[in-house]
């Protein structure tokens, strides 16, 4: 009978036990004095028991704490709200005297503290808070898994309207967490899932469940897992490489493009050519600082603007020189290359004395911030990819320039046979003057790509001109598809010796490999061939 | 033309008399140099006492020296451009090997005086480096490093040159690959793990031969050293251009497919000047190094080694006093200018690149020249 006294109250104590830990929790003041004063571990504890109810006030509570606003006053405990203070259990409005005390909240309550209210939100919150909610879980389960999370995150999971990447969080989250417990079927599962996930941020959790796991089926599970991990990421790292790649390419092509038309094509070696890219980028940030000051409405736009007041600056500034000084060297490229370095130094200083010699800085427009994640691995910037497509276009209107129209037809002329040219009424000196300015606007365009995504400075155009003229020399003279190829290829091969044997080596293994090169090619990877090619 | 050089017409075939080395009048002002450098300017600078008007500074010696290193480039720069056509971009790297060779050597003389009181240098210590890497293991000869400063530019220049002439690569496409060159190795040069001490290079040099360095005698050592060798390169020089060898680059120059179809391999004549010049670039940075006391990879820049080329055009392409002549005129401005109006030099600097390839093809000596045969003329009638 005693027995069965005792058995019948302990049991009547756990069904009230069990309510109390239930849904339908209320937040007691002996709670929240807890919370706000307890120990951490009993904080820790009441926390995640009170974020999984519904309990709006005690969910406000635990904000509170969060965002530092609990008070502790004569045993009460308060949420202060700038000057007045409100009851956390009743919700009714209390003044605050000196002698409140501000609850503390040490590094580890306040991690707990964001995973709980990420527990909240992401049951009840907005798609983004849900979101934003998700991430924090994910996190958290992957740093330190918490098997007791597991309720929480299949209610989240449960929930009918989840956005893709939410419920891609919080799968991965389970599955984490999952890992964590004592049913061999449910870690299977949780492996299997992290598997397929293939993402890197699981390798690690792969990992470690491998050196901790007894059971030889999950085991296995979790190697076929991580080599399915594995072969995703090397994948994506080779695409992600290729991808910086033609990034690198198509700006080696952009700062390549008008020298292979002045260099190229005229023969004129332009020392200055970097220096056109860098006017092309200062011409950009111009534009940028004009539309920041009187139209900051349409800041966004401002690269639509800019582009051709870099390719009209550019070229002006080509015109000046091709009038100017390259025209009386003409056929003497070593002079040629003196006095364009010549000139480079002269704009370089003009530039640092209008300008200063400090870097200027180039904002975005807000379209191109941001990237483009694909496979869950492989982030793209936006501007990279901008990039790519804009030299795509540039490449496009300056290849049907030079085949399709009527200055590109005497510009080839004059290449292939300058006295016939003349002969035939083309007015040499003036497609030279006009081709000049073509390249070098190209330049500007150039330049007002590379503002972009780099620094602009005066010495800006210094760290494309070898690059541009080992491109130019590689691709072959006189050949805008040789200097694609060359180009892209550069770019790539820079960028994969760069994966394994860093920046600077990759360089150098570049530029000895064009050197080589053009021992087996002097003439690049397209020769010119017949009368032209002797000259 | 076998069969034309029988007996009877060899006379058709004699070449014109040869100039002498030096005119009398160039014998004289080689001498009056040879005094002014060898004993004029120690004496002015040792023994007149500081403050009298015909004292030499240590600031001048200093000067002066380090312009006449910058003499021996653009002598270098004018074998090879001036009497060969071949533009190079990367004397620049040349002249750094040299400095580097030399800079090794003092680097190890320093012994255990560094910051760190260590037999290693400096940067090695830093670096947690526990012994000398292998292309050190000569520098603490000096009569090794004397060779190297000769051999290493001379094996670079030679395997680099061998490759690029053999396949025929001239002009500016050669200008640009000898930059692409010069580019690798000061990148290569900035790496901490080469061995060379990164970006900062060599400095805080202590002694030379086991004497200190930073003494005003050894200063004048070194400025009576450098002016010496720059005349007997300038004599050896003069000789080798008046020589067949010398006449040889110059028909190449001029009109490399003739010499060809004469029967002349140019291989040989380009890879010989190419190589003696880059050896005296080599030689004028080791003589740079000690009296500078620095030597870093900015020496490398692409901007160094095209300097040295518009030395040799504002003095004076193939003369080859002019390169001297325009060594001095650049430098001067220069070392006026960037105290007295920095922000000026770069232009004046790009104004006589633009200014000497578009008026002066002859540079300053042209120039002088053209003059001096005005006055003749004008003399004479």
């Amino acid at each position: 009978m005693c027995v069965s006294l005792t058995s019948l109250i302990s049991r009547l104590l756990a069904a009230a036990l069990l309510t109390f830990t239930g849904t339908a929790q209320a937040l007691t003041a002996a709670d929240a004095l807890l919370l706000a004063t307890g120990d951490s571990d009993e904080r820790i504890a009441l926390m995640s028991q009170l974020s999984a109810g519904d309990d709006a006030q005690a969910h406000a509570l635990i904000r509170a704490l969060g965002e530092d606003r609990v008070r502790i006053q004569e045993e009460m405990v308060l949420i202060a709200n700038d000057e007045q203070a409100v009851d956390a259990v009743s919700g009714a409005p209390v003044r605050l005297t000196d002698m409140a005390e501000d609850a503390s909240v040490n590094n580890r309550l306040r991690g707990a503290i964001e995973v709980a209210l990420a527990g909240v939100d992401v049951l009840r919150g907005t798609p983004d808070q849900q979101l934003a909610a998700a991430r924090i879980l994910q996190r958290g389960a992957f740093d330190d898994p918490q098997l007791s999370q597991l309720p929480l995150l299949q209610r989240a999971l449960a929930q009918p309207k989840l956005s893709d990447e939410t419920q891609q969080l919080l799968l991965l989250a389970s599955a984490a967490v999952a890992l964590q417990s004592d049913d061999v079927a449910v870690r299977l599962d949780a492996a299997r899932k992290l598997g397929e996930a293939k993402r890197a941020v699981v390798r690690p959790l792969l990992l470690q469940a491998q050196a901790s796991e007894l059971d030889e089926g999950v085991q296995k599970t979790l190697k076929a897992s991580l080599a399915a991990v594995d072969r995703a990421l090397l994948f994506s790292n080779v695409l992600a490489q290729l991808f910086t790649g033609v990034s690198l390419g198509s700006i080696l092509l952009l700062a390549a493009l008008g020298l292979a038309i002045t260099y190229g094509l005229m023969g004129v070696i332009n020392m200055a050519h970097g220096e056109l890219i860098m006017i092309g980028a200062y011409a950009t940030w111009l534009v940028h600082v004009a539309f920041r000051q009187w139209l900051p409405d349409f800041f966004d736009l401002y690269l639509w603007v800019a582009m051709p007041v870099a390719f009209l600056t550019s070229a002006l500034v080509g015109v000046l020189m091709e009038r100017c000084v390259i025209r009386f060297l003409y056929g003497r490229p070593l002079e040629t290359l003196l006095a364009t370095w010549g000139i480079s130094l002269v704009l370089m200083q003009t530039v640092r004395t209008l300008f200063g010699a400090q870097n200027v800085g180039v904002e975005n427009p807000g379209w191109m911030s941001g990237s483009v994640l694909l496979m869950g691995n492989l982030s793209l910037p936006w501007n990279r990819i901008l990039i790519v497509i804009f030299t795509i276009a540039v490449l496009l209107g300056v290849a049907l320039l030079i085949s399709k129209t009527r200055l590109g037809l005497f510009v080839r002329g004059v290449t292939q046979n300058r006295p016939i040219a003349a002969c035939m009424g083309v007015n040499t000196a003036r497609v030279d003057t006009y081709a000049f300015a073509l390249g070098s606007g190209v330049a500007g365009l150039a330049g007002c790509a590379l503002s972009q995504i780099g620094n602009v400075g005066p010495d800006l155009g210094q760290n494309y001109i070898v690059d541009s003229f080992m491109v130019v020399v590689l691709g072959g003279v006189g050949q805008l598809a040789g200097t694609v190829y060359a180009a892209l290829g550069l770019g790539v091969l820079n960028k994969f010796i760069e994966g394994w044997a860093g920046a600077v080596l990759a360089k150098i293994a570049v530029l000895i490999f064009i050197i080589i090169f053009i021992q087996k090619r002097p003439q690049g990877i397209f020769a010119m061939k017949g009368r032209s090619a002797q000259s | 033309m076998k069969h034309d050089t029988t007996k009877n017409n060899t006379q058709i075939f004699v070449l014109p008399a040869q100039v002498p080395l030096l005119s009398r009048a160039g014998w004289a002002v080689f001498l009056f140099a040879l005094l002014v450098v060898g004993v004029l300017a120690p004496v002015l600078n040792l023994l007149v006492p500081e403050g009298h008007v015909l004292h030499l500074s240590d600031y001048a010696v200093g000067l002066i020296g380090k312009i006449m290193c910058y003499a021996i480039c653009a002598l270098a720069i004018d074998l090879i451009w001036g009497y060969s056509g071949i533009l190079s971009l990367g004397h620049g790297l040349f002249f750094a090997l040299g400095g580097y060779v030399m800079g090794m050597y003092l680097m190890r003389q320093i012994g255990v005086d560094g910051n760190y009181k260590s037999e290693l240098p400096d940067f090695m210590v830093f670096l947690d480096w526990k012994e000398l890497p292998w292309h050190w293991s000569l520098s603490d000869s000096f009569a090794a490093t004397l060779l190297l400063v000769v051999l290493v530019p001379g094996f670079v220049a030679f395997v680099f040159g061998y490759f690029a002439f053999r396949s025929q690569i001239k002009g500016v496409y050669f200008s640009i690959i000898t930059q692409a060159l010069t580019f690798a190795a000061l990148l290569l040069f900035f790496r901490n793990e080469t061995g060379f001490g990164g970006n900062n290079g060599f400095t805080d040099f202590k002694r030379i031969l086991d004497l200190p360095i930073a003494t005003t005698s050894m200063r004048m050592t070194l400025f009576v050293l450098t002016g010496t060798i720059l005349l007997a390169f300038y004599v050896g020089a003069r000789w080798l251009v008046r020589s067949k060898f010398g006449r040889i680059l110059q028909a190449i120059r001029d009109a490399e497919s003739r010499v060809t179809f004469c029967g002349y391999n140019p291989l040989p004549y380009k890879l010989t000047i190419w190589t003696i010049s880059a050896v005296m670039c080599g030689i004028a940075g080791a003589l740079y190094v000690p009296q500078v006391g620095i030597i870093n990879p900015s020496e490398m820049s692409t901007a160094n080694s095209i300097e040295m080329a518009i030395w040799a055009a504002v003095g004076g392409r193939a003369t080859l006093i002019g390169p001297i002549v325009g060594a001095f005129i650049v430098n001067g401005a220069k070392s006026w200018l960037t105290v007295a109006f920095p922000e000026f030099w770069l232009y004046v600097l790009g104004a006589m690149f633009i200014v000497v390839t578009l008026y002066m093809p002859a540079g300053v000596v042209g120039l002088v020249r053209k003059g001096l045969a005005k006055f003749g003329k004008g003399g004479a009638a």
